[in-house]
């Protein structure tokens, strides 16, 4: 009985794999992601040099595209969205770990740049 | 009222977590591949987020657009961004390319999943050509694991009005790190595109058909899209920043 039951879901949950990327969908994809690095690259030739933006508003631009990009590859292209939520949180929630790192060595070296002067 | 109650704990539970089924749905191999490829971020972070606590701590550091402003082979100088814009579209096309071999992999149509998987090998190796290129170009300026340019050179890649000292320190960190990790970046790619020949000459002799799923195609395009996202990433940090 319970095996039987695994089969059928199994099965459900192939059935919905084949559902979650179409070939319109990865060209739509592709576009996003070629459009983003398009806004990235109009910012680091076109607006930031001729409207002298500052670094500091600039850099966060870029980084917050990556992370849209990173968003789009890891969701649709590594098909994460279309998993169980279960195995998502697995790969996601670790990633906390390393937000902790970039918070713990920016901090330190804010105090080596003061060593150093 | 005590047979109800045997009812209910005679009940077959069918929640995700009360056993009997896999609770994250998918293959075993499949969900190792996310495992190692979560280790495999925790890496890259590392080495690029040391990157960025050295690159903060310095009070001077080579600005890109001097450093990357050639296209090898074409243009000298003046043309920040184009050759690694070139690199960049090369590899998020090979990761399109993946993502229809899986596709075709689904409908069980050998033929396309051969063909998209040929388009991303070829992709992958026109990416290491560009990043050989690249180290080629870097390397006849003078930079390398430990080396540096000459003063005359350096000052090229720094704004004006900045010590020479401070340039000969920042500029050691900056080659270390940028061949420390885009090398290990390309080596991933190097490795993916030896995987994807290997998957290919299955899925070519009829290993996957016989199986009745290409599912091991899934697997090495998941590894592949790491790189990709891995490429967005040192993209951004080395060339943009």
């Amino acid at each position: 009985m319970s095996s039987e039951t695994t089969n059928v879901h199994a099965h459900e949950g192939e059935h919905d794999e084949h559902e979650g990327m179409t070939k319109r969908r990865i060209w739509n994809v592709f576009f996003v992601l070629l459009g983003i690095t398009c806004v990235e690259f109009i910012i680091a030739l076109w607006l930031a040099p001729t409207f002298h933006w500052p670094s500091h508003f600039v850099n966060p631009a870029y980084i917050v595209l990556t992370l849209f990009k990173a968003f789009y590859i890891v969701a649709y292209f590594m098909h994460l969205k279309f998993e169980k939520i279960g195995l998502a949180l697995a790969i996601i929630v670790p990633i906390l770990f390393i937000i902790g790192l970039i918070l713990v060595l920016t901090n330190e070296s804010h105090y080596w740049i003061d060593l150093r002067l | 009222m005590s047979t109800t109650a045997a009812q209910q704990i005679d009940e077959i539970k069918t929640t995700p977590w009360s056993g009997g089924r896999s609770p994250f749905n998918v293959e075993y191999g499949k969900m190792m591949m996310w495992f190692f490829l979560l280790s495999d971020a925790f890496t890259f972070s590392t080495l690029l987020i040391s990157y960025g606590a050295l690159r903060f701590s310095a009070p001077v550091w080579p600005a890109p657009s001097l450093v990357f402003q050639s296209f090898p082979g074409l243009i000298e100088s003046g043309a920040p961004l184009v050759f690694v814009g070139l690199m960049t579209f090369i590899l998020i096309m090979s990761s399109v390319t993946m993502v229809l071999a899986v596709e075709a992999g689904h409908r069980n149509s050998k033929k396309e999943v051969v063909w998209w998987m040929i388009g991303t090998i070829i992709g992958g190796l026109m990416f290491l050509g560009c990043q050989a290129m690249e180290w080629t170009h870097l390397h006849s300026e003078g930079f390398w694991w430990g080396h540096i340019p000459d003063t005359k050179t350096m000052q090229e890649f720094f704004k004006e009005g900045v010590p020479l000292t401070q340039q000969a320190m920042s500029s050691h960190q900056f080659a270390n790190l940028f061949f420390t990790i885009t090398g290990f970046h390309g080596f991933h790619v190097f490795s993916g595109v030896i995987i994807n020949i290997i998957i290919t000459v299955n899925v070519l002799i009829g290993t996957y058909q016989k199986r009745g799923s290409y599912l091991m195609v899934e697997k090495v395009g998941l590894y592949w899209h790491f790189v990709d996202l891995v490429w967005v990433f040192v993209f951004t940090f080395f060339y943009l920043v």
